[in-house]
């Protein structure tokens, strides 16, 4: 078992390496990951097309968009490394189950970067969002977010027995999130169930946190707070997938 | 290795899933340096056999070793080679990208990483198709993929599902010189088939039907017990008949 719990640093990064290269050998993928996210804050934009309701919406989508395609994309890939066989055979190789996820946390963690610096840049610039501080502290909560996602995105798959089911987790792990998280109805304006509901909902600190640097200039405690809900999640969510990844079947 | 001992070892190894017996009530053991073959009609056991030996699937009841170590320790991940039915590679990675990966997961680094790929990819014909996306590669080529990542590591047992199918006889006498090779240098190989016509190309034989063995036996002492002519017909004879055979 210690072997289990010991993660390397050079199979991690061969794996991360290796997921960068698949994403590499299929640009339209990649495309699509950082255009998308762009594309619907340039349509909230027009939409709303009102100044102070964008300065409102903005920030929490840009939290929002980046974590529900980074939970796609993550639960398809793993998915399909089950589908293909090549799950088992690492299973049966000296690989850790721990290098594996932390290998893919890398990987989607950079392109994570890419997409929140894409919708950051547009959305400010283009855009005119603007935002009462830095545009640092949203970048980096924006980044967690979507390495959060990343996270369910990869626990989410190991329920999933064809790539179909993991399609329809996007709605079913997702889309009740972004009802309760306060996106839709303040949270403070729902029903005692709901609410209790929308606190252990991760994504409700992801829009929590956004929503507190899109009106306060500087970082705050309350937002540190949120922060480390979100990479408590995150780490919850990989150990969990270490955890249901099987190296035996029954 | 010094032949007495066997490097594989199975006491009432039985496999049960959902509620089917897959693997019934197996004891036999695999003996060092020479090429054993596993022979039986498609859906009787070999593969969940292999699956066993190589740790991917839970034992139900019984023992299974291989090199004096349960089967599945991660000891044992770096010595002992699988290749699956399905070439098991990344079709969106080039075939060097492939086995950099899995070779560095076998714990190859930089020059020896470098020296294993250019020997496998030598021994199994594939030179030239480094910077070729496996997706795009033919049948053939991609289960060669599979069986180089096998190879890959140089392990002490090589697990091979079915390593020879859709591939033309010049290719595949040459995996079977190469097979042989490999256990004259010590290695230690299992190979399943359904071809009958494999059969006597292996130093010995497991005779598989419906999760239990028929034979462990030699090719020779398997066509002198039964006097048949050749192997298929002393499947068949040892199968009861060959009109049950032919029903299936």
């Amino acid at each position: 078992m210690t072997a289990e719990a010991a993660i390397s640093w050079t199979l991690t990064s061969a794996t991360a390496r290796r997921v960068l290269a698949q994403l590499r050998h299929d640009p339209r993928t990649v495309a699509m990951m950082l255009a998308v996210p762009s594309v619907l804050m340039i349509l909230l934009r027009y939409t709303l097309d009102n100044p102070l309701a964008l300065d409102r919406f903005a920030p929490v989508y840009i939290g929002v968009f980046p974590f529900v395609i980074m939970f796609i994309v993550a639960a398809i890939t793993t998915q399909r490394e089950r589908a293909r066989g090549t799950l088992e055979r690492l299973m049966a190789m000296p690989l850790g189950k721990l290098d594996l996820l932390a290998g893919y946390a890398i990987a989607f963690g950079l392109v994570a970067c890419v997409q929140v610096t894409v919708v950051l840049v547009i959305s400010l610039t283009w855009l005119g969002v603007s935002l009462p501080g830095s545009a640092v502290p949203m970048a980096v909560v924006a980044i967690f977010d979507a390495i959060l996602g990343m996270a369910l995105g990869l626990f989410a798959s190991a329920f999933a027995r064809s790539e179909f089911q993991a399609v329809q987790f996007m709605p079913a792990f997702v889309l009740p999130q972004a009802l309760l998280c306060g996106l839709v109805v303040a949270r403070d304006q729902m029903t005692p169930v709901l609410r209790w509901l929308s606190d252990v909902l991760p994504l409700s600190y992801a829009v929590d946190a956004m929503q507190r640097i899109s009106t306060s200039a500087s970082w705050t405690a309350a937002i540190g707070a949120d922060v480390a809900v979100i990479l408590a999640f995150t780490a919850a969510a990989l150990v969990g997938g270490a955890l249901t990844l099987r190296r035996r079947t029954r | 290795m010094t032949g007495a001992d066997p490097v594989v070892r199975a006491e009432g190894l039985v496999v049960r899933r959902s509620g089917h017996t897959i693997l019934d009530d197996l004891t036999f053991t695999i003996a060092g340096g020479r090429v054993t073959g596993l022979l039986g009609p498609s859906g009787c056991g070999k593969t969940t056999l292999m699956r066993t030996l190589v740790g991917v699937q839970e034992i139900t009841a019984g023992q299974l070793a291989l090199l004096g170590v349960p089967a599945g320790h991660p000891r044992l991940r770096a010595r002992v080679g699988y290749s699956t039915q399905d070439p098991a590679v990344y079709p969106d990675l080039t075939l060097n990208e492939n086995l950099r990966y899995f070779g560095t997961v076998l714990g190859l680094r930089r020059d020896r990483l470098t020296a294993a790929i250019n020997k496998t990819v030598g021994d199994l014909d594939l030179a030239g198709l480094g910077n070729r996306l496996v997706g795009t590669f033919s049948g053939g080529q991609l289960a060669r993929v599979g069986l180089a990542v096998a190879l890959l590591g140089a392990p002490d047992v090589l697990v091979l599902d079915e390593p020879t199918v859709g591939l033309d006889p010049v290719l595949r006498h040459d995996l079977w010189g190469m097979f042989h090779r490999l256990a004259e240098a010590g290695t230690t190989l299992l190979v399943s088939s359904h071809v009958m016509d494999e059969a006597a190309r292996c130093d010995f034989l497991l005779f598989m039907r419906e999760g239990r063995f028929l034979a462990e036996a030699t090719p020779e002492q398997i066509l002198q017990r039964t006097g048949a002519a050749d192997l298929e017909a002393a499947f068949l004879r040892l199968a009861g008949g060959p009109r049950e055979e032919a029903k299936r």
